[in-house]
């Protein structure tokens, strides 16, 4: 298990495909509509080697209550903005398009957090602050003190992709089974 | 004639039943989990499906939601023959919704499809979703579901002659979706009827016991999970826990099909109203 601390650095171009890691330190929530102002209007944090969390959380005023990942393959379009800004991380689930596996080369790695976990994630997780509440629960971005998050890195800085490797096994099984 | 009280029961079932299902999977639910957990060979899927376990016991200890998104409330009601449908009954639905979502707390998820508007409580032109069936008993029924698995979800209006492709059908649907849906997944799958009845038959179908499966079930989720998508789209051999088919006669050229993807927090409570 290798530990990671915020700001990240070159220490994410060491990481490989399917290595479990854990992060602690400051990571930034962002869904689709917050990718979509931080692209009208600037990022409102520090890029330089920071953390986005695909993530819509459940707040009740000052308290976390729960914060699990949400699909990040929705944010394909939107992501390449912040690598290019120094974002050195994203977390999420399900992984990304191909796209972004080429914008995180030699820059950055998609660190997944086992879907629907958000008890276990909010466990080890503070609230800190907020930007874009306006937005809504779900779609504000959430500023996020994490404590040890359990990860495993899905896609690597070196164009290793374990969610392709996986749907291209699939693709092979299904065409095999039903003799296409 | 409105009756307040029995709005009022209505709500606080609703509020019950949405609240159970958000902290607490059913025991078929978390028993077939385990024995998923307990048969995987793959080393970063057997973790995946243990930190679900620990993500299980860890929302039930702290009483908070198993995953930050709660759903929308999908609800099944039945209703005895001495209890007639009236405003009443969806106004304490809708008012146990609301107060579910401050309460336990839910996230608003409800929004305008247009303006993308949140309403804040759950509740919205058409939501919650409520399917009214006659029964012995006043009950209500709650499945919150996710975006995740509901995005990937997929109906086909099949040809006659394509019996034997439902499986492929199936499996497709999963090949399609991969990590997305937030697998293992339940795959409630709808047969028959006409296009709107195959969809509403699929959701039902997540209803059924998911800790057995008829031939014909395991067949289909044999045929997902040689995929080896696995938790999380990572790999493993876990992809499906359950398949569940519900049918409906249909006319003699028409094969509807629907897939409705559920996440592996098959989220649902009934609750008695006390009246």
């Amino acid at each position: 298990m290798i530990d990671l601390t915020t700001p990240l650095g070159d220490e994410v171009l060491d990481l490989r495909a399917g290595d479990r890691v854990t992060l602690s330190g400051t990571v930034c929530t962002a869904r689709d509509e917050a990718h979509l102002r931080m692209i009208e209007e600037g990022i409102p944090f520090d890029p330089e080697g920071a953390v986005i969390y695909h993530c819509g959380p459940v707040v009740q005023g000052d308290r976390l209550v729960v914060a699990g990942p949400t699909t990040s393959a929705r944010m394909n379009a939107l992501t390449g903005f912040l690598i290019d800004a120094g974002v050195r991380a994203l977390i999420g689930k399900g992984g990304m398009g191909p796209g972004v596996v080429e914008q995180l080369r030699e820059r950055g790695v998609y660190l997944a957090l086992t879907g629907g976990c958000a008890a276990l994630a909010a466990a080890r997780m503070e609230l800190h602050g907020v930007y874009f509440e306006d937005l809504g629960m779900a779609e504000a971005i959430w500023v996020i003190e994490a404590d040890h998050l359990p990860l495993t890195v899905g896609i690597d800085a070196h164009g290793v992709d374990l969610f392709e490797a996986v749907r291209k096994k699939a693709k092979t099984q299904f065409y095999q089974r039903f003799n296409i | 004639m409105v009756n307040p009280a029995l709005s009022g029961a209505l709500a606080d079932a609703t509020e019950r039943a949405l609240a159970e299902a958000a902290i607490r999977l059913p025991a078929d639910v978390l028993a077939t989990l385990r024995r998923a957990a307990a048969a995987e060979s793959d080393e970063i899927a057997r973790s995946e499906l243990a930190t679900i376990l620990k993500n299980i016991a860890l929302a039930e200890e702290r009483q908070v939601p198993i995953c930050q998104d709660t759903g929308v409330p999908v609800v099944y009601l039945t209703l005895p023959p001495d209890v007639p449908l009236t405003p009443a009954i969806y106004d304490g639905i809708r008012e146990g919704v609301r107060r579910a979502t401050a309460r336990i707390p839910l996230r608003p998820n409800v929004v305008d499809p247009i303006t993308r508007k949140n309403t804040g409580n759950n509740t919205g032109v058409g939501m919650p979703a409520i399917h009214v069936t006659a029964g012995d008993r006043l009950t209500v029924t709650v499945l919150p579901k996710g975006a995740g698995s509901e995005n990937t979800s997929r109906i086909g209006m099949l040809l006659p002659s394509q019996v034997a492709e439902i499986p492929r059908f199936v499996a497709e649907t999963m090949l399609i979706a991969g990590g997305r849906p937030c697998p293992p997944v339940f795959l409630g799958v709808g047969i028959g009827g006409t296009f709107d009845m195959a969809a509403a038959l699929a959701k039902e179908a997540l209803l059924l016991p998911v800790d057995t499966m008829d031939e014909y079930e395991q067949e289909i989720c044999d045929a997902v999970n040689a995929l080896g998508i696995g938790p999380m789209g990572l790999g493993g051999d876990t992809t499906a826990l359950a398949v569940k088919v519900k049918r409906a006669d249909c006319h003699t050229a028409s094969l509807p099909v629907a897939v409705n993807v559920q996440c592996w927090a098959c989220r649902r409570a009934t609750v008695e109203v006390e009246r």
